[in-house]
């Protein structure tokens, strides 16, 4: 079987993480910055099944499945605040929640 | 073999810009589930395939289900939209790109300097079921603790008072 250079499944991994990061940073919408948590959570696990695959190791693919868990406690907790956010403001736009001002 | 990992990545990528580019939450969403499957393709190419199949069935299945399922109770229709257009100014861009592109340069900077080869052997399922339930059995307790902790805080959360 061909190889694949391991440094190009990082660099994927890096990229796909930082596309997540612009989204976080740009966006206004609260359902658009949860999406853009859940691609750089996705890139962390992808850099993880790298690795693992790298030293033909199963430790990885556990890692990969906490993640995915984490993924997931994360996203319904987030979706419960967005729901919860939108009853009481009527918007999703995240900067009507600066009230807070220190 | 090798063609489908390339192929896979650069999909994964345009959708992936694809998704922070949209103004339209369904569109998105839709972009954000092609670059999940992508995602899966590669990690069926690297020798995963467990980790594929999750990812299909518990990202691109149940996670962007629950999106979607949220993203039709909140109704957000073409008002929203508008309101988009009008926050996504290109100056708005240039910052986050920025700060972006410098972590970026500094981890491709560091990652390109692993020279390694990577000979893609399959770690199956059986494998990866015998460390979960023998010396990793305490994560998946704590994963479970975890959703639980999730279930409660969701259920609270989203109530009606």
């Amino acid at each position: 079987m061909e190889s694949i250079p391991v440094e190009h499944g990082l660099i994927l991994a890096v990229i796909l993480f930082s596309i997540g990061l612009i989204g976080v940073l740009t966006r206004r919408n609260i359902v658009f910055v949860l999406m853009s948590l859940e691609i750089m959570l996705n890139a962390g696990g992808l850099a993880f099944i790298v690795a693992a695959s790298r030293w033909g190791h199963a430790e990885g693919q556990i890692m990969f499945l906490i993640i995915l868990t984490l993924a997931a406690a994360e996203v319904a907790v987030g979706l419960g605040l967005i729901l919860q956010m939108f009853r009481r403001y009527k918007t999703v736009d995240i900067n009507v929640l600066s009230e807070m001002k220190g | 073999m090798i063609a489908l990992f390339y192929i896979a990545a650069i999909i994964a990528v345009i959708a992936t810009v694809a998704v922070i580019l949209q103004t339209n939450i369904v569109h998105g969403l839709l972009y954000l589930i092609l670059s999940l499957l992508a995602v899966a393709v590669i990690f069926y190419v690297l020798g995963a395939p467990f980790a594929a199949v999750l990812e299909a069935i518990v990202y691109a299945g149940a996670i962007m289900v629950l999106f979607l399922f949220v993203i039709m109770m909140l109704n957000l229709g073409q008002h929203t939209r508008d309101q988009e257009r009008s926050w996504l100014t290109p100056r708005g861009w240039i910052v986050p790109s920025l700060l972006a592109g410098v972590l970026l340069g500094q981890l491709v900077n560091v990652m390109s300097q692993i020279d390694h080869e990577l000979i893609p052997e399959q770690v199956g399922v059986m494998e990866v079921s015998a460390l979960l339930f023998g010396p990793y059995v305490l994560a998946v307790e704590l994963a479970s603790i975890l959703l639980l902790a999730g279930l409660v805080a969701a259920y609270h959360l989203a109530k009606t008072k």
